[in-house]
């Protein structure tokens, strides 16, 4: 919403700054965005009179002018201007200005050999408008030398506020003024309004024609007027309406504008000639059409409201009107339509036909529906003074929407601004706030009985009360309380799921890789291959086919973001996040996870440690890793081989799982047919973990339990077993360590001897698997003979879980 | 004199010692002169032939030319020693300009590292934190706070919607994070201390704006919580993050449709070359919006307005990231460019602490 300072101080008597008034309306909820100053740029440009206008020696269409600039010495100009002529006054910009309109400095100049130094100016060079046949002219007395936007009545500065969409009532200059009264910064003048009976009957009547009740359009007053000229506007009315952004088109459209933006009033006038018959407003019949306003042409629909006479719509009702029946220069009989239409019904058709007029956008905040008498009257004098002729008495249909009091009536408790706004203030200066904003208020010591005005249905209860005093205050007056601290040394807080995703985060970091925040839909494409693409999660208004699925999986968009920085030049990448896939749009789909990638190439070339790519072990390691950080013993995780969803290389992949049916998460290389698909090089490892399927760590007091660090030095024992290839190396592990598990402190595997020359050697499909048995002796060292002992044990366990034998 | 003699002896034996190059030479001429057969046991040996007045004296020369030849030895080897190791070292010299095995820097998220700072900060305060559902209902994300359906502010929240079911219910990406204090007064009774910091969806995407973004988002309900509670909690949460005790702040009445009286609050700023600086000079941006609990919410929630009353407020968590780390891009924080990553990340031992400070 704009308006400017003098259009302002039409309605509030005020000496307060421009500074003050910008203050009080960011205090009082009535933002400014910006203040523009117009005169700032018409800094330069001053009055002038032309004391003669000379033929130039060598042009025909050009004249050398004397100008009198009020510094006592006349300045030449060359001049091509048709009406320029001695005696006239102008608007003179001296070399050095900047001109808006042609956005070029002026500088001195010949021109055909004459030196010019200065400009005199037209309407558009000084952007006032499109105006260029000509130089401005200015009445005869008006004195030289003065600075030219005080003279055109330009220097009015132009404040621009949001609003807030419950504040209809501030979409016109009289609100801000209202608000800005009860903030005490001047007094509001009362509305005048005229009283006009009209000489005739309106030759149209007008009827509200719906099915239901309410009808959409619960009151419309119209007057008919005949014998009226419609040439441009008052200037002073054209500077207004240009200054807050309007284009002026003719007297009569410009006077709904101004009425429209000092009133949060809007209104429309038909030609009346062009009206066919009488005016009903009812519902628009699906398949009618409208030419609007706007040049484009409107599908009407069942619910909309139109405002039609005998041949169909003439209007949008509440957004915009037809182009059919729209005032032209050549209109002599206007009807003028003021009208309350409801703000659903508005809103909802606005949008259906995605149409945004200043009608629109104030009908579907509000639109005060107790000021369509006054509004009629001050829309009728504009007119008669601007464009003479004379008026009809009024036609009406339907009744005043302004609900009934008792529903506007509300109890302000003596003490609930400072309970609830944290604000002492004495009641009676409570009462005169609500006064002001037009409240009519009952005072008891109980506390104020207010009914809200017409004018601000956004006042629904006693909190909208608190608000009207708090705001108008001022927010900045409310006294800091601090917040009571429930415990001296504060708590944690985190949830048990919250901290694996923060340890999960700063572990993986550790490990080198970059945490990554991705989008949370993808392309469908993407989607599908990671399992995901149902329509359920599907949106129906997507940014773009680019990101029109909700991620089934962490993987795609951190390999969509592995492609983009290969493409710039940086392969390579170890990418990770921590965050939720969609498996269901129930809340129980949403799944929290920890996932990662690694790209290429372990690192860069280096003179001693040679890059590898990375591999399924990689991404075993940083799974394994997450669930450490999780608080979770990798011990206890199977591992299998075959659980591994499609995405992943199914020879290099494994569920991590507990028990059967519980699967923690996935680790391998990705599938080569994803990544090509995906156009992003492979290899790459990758997994993901699924950290809402882990179970809660278990709170047993924070003490350990005791170490046990035995005295005697362990021992180490080498076998090497022969075993069919396919037989996984964790179950020669787990055998071995079984055999005795109060000796065997450790077993790990320290070399594999498998494909083809292994074959060779070992025969067709089988490999060897040497482990390292760590023995911890107890109490007493160990003989030989109980070493061998162990060993055999441990062969015969080995042999009989997986068939291996001990190799020669 | 001869080699017989025990000058002559020691004199041949120290020269041999001298001159032995390494630790086998020197074993050698050990053997030569002290071993079973060597010169000085030979000479050993004769003492016996000799008459007892001789044996004694002759017995002590020996012996002590035993014990110079082999601490000369001793000393020989020590040198031979240290001359090989010095040979050894010189030999193993390596150019150590030569960079060091490449490992990788990991990165935190500027998002997670904030989520962190702000965690840490309300934790202080007593507040939990809270959480929701990214995909929601139109009751959680509008109605149950105040949005019914033709509200104009519905308009404004841009919002993601899927298809609708066979129930005709059509989901939606939360729009904000303030569904999470339904589902907050819903889970637990009053008194509620949350934040709830979250993802959040916009269908809106130029330059200011992404289609996904984070807010965190606070609610405090209790029978006597007034406006002046939550300047309070903004005043202090603002001085510790934006660790300066020097930062500004302005309350505008505003309107949000879940709080009554409302209010939007600015900090002041200075600009620098297009950089922003907070708790610097006299301009004012926007941070956040705020207000107390509208009743409607409370009695969505499950509440008694009458007997409960409390504050909510809401802040961009990127742009607390983008204000306090000068990221001047949002749309940067979702694009996932490395070299972006590693410039505005955090190392894995930044943890934000109130200790150790929070920008760490």
């Amino acid at each position: 919403m704009k308006f400017t300072l003098g259009w302002l101080k039409d309605f509030l008597d005020t000496d307060a700054s421009i500074d003050d008034i910008v203050e009080a309306l960011n205090r009082i909820g009535l933002e400014v965005e910006e203040v523009i100053d117009p005169a700032s740029k018409l800094g330069n440009f001053i009055t002038a009179k032309v004391l003669s206008a000379e033929k130039h020696p060598n042009a025909d269409k050009l004249k050398v002018c004397m100008v009198d600039t009020g510094s006592g010495q006349p300045v030449q100009v060359v001049c091509g201007a048709p009406n320029a002529r001695a005696g006239m006054v102008g608007v003179f910009a001296p070399p050095g200005t900047h001109v808006p309109g042609t956005g070029l400095d002026l500088k001195v100049a010949k021109v055909r050999g004459v030196e010019s130094a200065g400009m005199l100016c037209s309407e558009r060079e000084l952007e006032i408008s499109d105006d260029h046949d000509g130089i401005i002219d200015l009445p005869a007395d008006t004195p030289i030398g003065q600075p030219a936007a005080a003279v055109l009545g330009l220097d009015d500065p132009v404040i621009e506020i949001a609003i807030t969409p419950n504040r209809g009532d501030a979409l016109g200059v009289y609100g801000i003024a209202r608000d800005l009264a009860a903030a005490g910064l001047g007094t509001l003048k009362p509305i005048e309004v005229p009283t006009i009976e009209g000489s005739y009957d309106s030759p149209i009547s007008v009827s509200i024609d719906f099915d239901e009740t309410p009808p959409p359009c619960r009151h419309f007053i119209g007057r008919h007027f005949r014998g009226v000229k419609n040439g441009p506007a008052p200037l002073w009315m054209q500077h207004r309406l240009r200054a807050v952004g309007l284009r002026p088109i003719s007297a009569l459209v410009d006077i709904t504008n101004y009425v429209m933006l000092s009133y949060n009033r809007p209104l429309h006038v038909f030609d009346a000639a062009k009206v066919q018959g009488d005016i009903t407003v009812r519902s628009a019949r699906s398949g009618e059409k409208l030419l609007a306003l706007d040049g484009k042409e409107y599908e009407l629909d069942d619910g909309m409201v139109v405002v039609a006479d005998a041949k169909g719509p003439e209007a949008l009702g509440g957004i915009i009107g037809g182009e059919e029946s729209g005032c032209t220069e050549d209109t002599t009989e206007v009807f003028l339509e003021v009208a309350w239409f409801d703000p659903i019904r508005t809103a909802e058709t606005g949008r259906k036909l995605n149409v945004m007029t200043d009608a629109r956008y104030r009908f579907e905040r509000t639109v005060d529906p107790a000021f369509l008498p006054a509004g009629a009257a001050i829309a009728t004098q504009m007119i008669l003074d601007i464009c003479g002729g004379e008026c009809s008495r009024l036609v009406q249909a339907g009744e005043e929407a302004t609900p009934p009091k008792e529903s506007r009536t509300f109890f302000l408790r003596a003490d609930r601004v400072k309970t609830l706004g944290g604000l002492d203030v004495p009641l009676d200066e409570q009462n005169e706030i609500l006064t002001t904003l037009g409240f009519d208020t009952t005072v008891s010591d109980k506390g104020i009985e207010a009914v809200a005005p017409s004018w601000r249905p956004d006042i629904k209860g006693e909190a909208d009360l608190v608000e009207e005093i708090v705001r108008i205050i001022g927010l900045d007056e409310i006294p800091s309380t601090p917040l009571p601290r429930p415990h001296a040394v504060a708590r944690p807080v985190l949830t048990d799921l919250q901290l694996k995703q923060v340890r999960a985060r700063h572990a993986l970091a550790a490990r080198g890789m970059l945490e990554a925040a991705t989008y949370a839909f993808l392309p469908k494409r993407h989607a599908e291959l990671f399992g995901g693409g149902q329509k359920a999660l599907e949106l129906a208004n997507p940014i773009s086919t680019e990101l029109s699925d909700m991620r089934p999986s962490l993987l795609p968009n951190l390999l969509a973001a592995a492609g983009r920085n290969a493409a710039r030049g940086h392969g390579d990448v170890c990418l990770f996040e921590v965050g939720s896939v969609y498996h269901s749009d129930a809340p129980e789909g949403e799944r929290i996870m920890a996932g990662g990638i690694r790209q290429g190439q372990t690192g860069p070339r280096h003179w001693d440690a040679r890059p590898r790519g990375w591999d399924v072990f990689d991404a075993k390691a940083d799974a394994l890793a997450v669930l450490e950080a999780a608080g979770f013993s990798a011990d206890s995780v199977q591992v299998d081989a075959e659980g591994a969803p499609e995405w992943y290389h199914p020879g290099r992949s494994a569920a991590l799982k507990l028990g059967p049916k519980k699967v923690l998460g996935y680790f391998g290389e990705l599938h080569p047919a994803v990544l090509k698909e995906m156009e992003v090089k492979g290899p790459v490892a990758a997994f993901e973990i699924f950290l809402d399927e882990l179970p809660a760590r278990r709170k047993k007091g924070t003490a350990r339990p005791p170490l046990d660090a035995p005295e005697l030095m362990p021992l180490r024992r080498d076998l090497a077993f022969v075993v069919d290839a396919q037989v996984p190396a964790q179950q020669i592990v787990q055998a071995a360590r079984g055999a005795e598990k109060k000796l065997i402190a450790d077993v790990r595997v320290f070399d594999v001897f498998d494909g083809e020359q292994a074959a060779r050697q070992l025969g067709e499909g089988r490999k060897s698997v040497a482990i390292e048995i760590t023995l911890q002796p107890r109490g007493k060292t160990l003989t030989d003979e109980e070493i061998a002992a162990v060993m055999e044990k441990i062969v015969a366990a080995v042999a009989r879980a997986t068939g291996a034998q001990l190799r020669s | 004199m001869s080699a017989d003699e025990p000058q002559a002896l020691e004199q041949e034996a120290l020269a041999a010692i001298e001159q032995a190059a390494d630790e086998r030479a020197l074993d050698e001429v050990r053997v030569r002169y002290l071993g079973k057969k060597g010169a000085l046991s030979v000479q050993m040996k004769g003492l016996g032939k000799l008459p007892p007045e001789e044996r004694k004296a002759r017995g002590q020369v020996l012996n002590a030319l035993r014990q110079k030849l082999e601490q000369a030895i001793a000393e020989r080897r020590a040198a031979l020693q240290a001359e090989a190791l010095q040979k050894q070292l010189a030999a193993e010299r390596v150019d150590v300009t030569l960079p060091a095995r490449p490992e990788r820097q990991g990165r935190v998220h500027p998002v997670s590292h904030v989520w962190e700072e702000v965690v840490e900060i309300f934790a202080d305060l007593g507040f939990s934190v809270a959480e929701g559902p990214h995909i929601e209902t139109d009751w959680y994300n509008f109605e149950a706070l105040n949005i019914p359906p033709s509200h104009p502010a519905r308009q404004e929240h841009d919002t993601f919607y899927f298809h609708a079911n066979e129930q005709g219910e059509r989901k939606l990406l939360r729009t904000h994070t303030s569904p999470v204090q339904i589902h907050t007064m819903e889970s637990q009774q009053p008194p509620i201390r949350i934040i709830a910091p979250g993802r959040t969806f916009r269908c809106d995407s130029d330059q200011t704006h992404t289609p996904m973004f984070h807010q965190v988002e606070a609610l405090v309900i209790d029978r006597d919580i007034t406006m002046g509670h939550l300047k309070w909690t903004l005043e202090e949460f603002c001085k510790a993050f934006f660790e300066t005790d020097n930062v500004k702040m302005r309350f505008r009445a505003s309107h949000f449709p879940f709080t009554e009286p409302s209010m939007e609050v600015d900090i002041n700023c200075t600009w620098e070359g297009g950089q922003v600086k907070v708790g610097e000079g006299d301009d004012w941006l926007e941070i956040l919006g705020s207000g107390m609990v509208h009743p409607n919410v409370l009695k969505a929630g499950g509440l008694n307005p009458d007997e409960w009353q409390g504050f909510a407020f809401g802040i961009g968590i990127d742009r607390l990231a983008m204000l306090k780390y000068g990221i001047p891009d949002l749309r940067a924080f979702f694009d996932t460019d490395i070299r972006w990553l590693k410039h505005y990340g955090f190392t894995a031992l930044q943890i934000p602490t109130l200790s150790g400070g929070l920008s760490a």
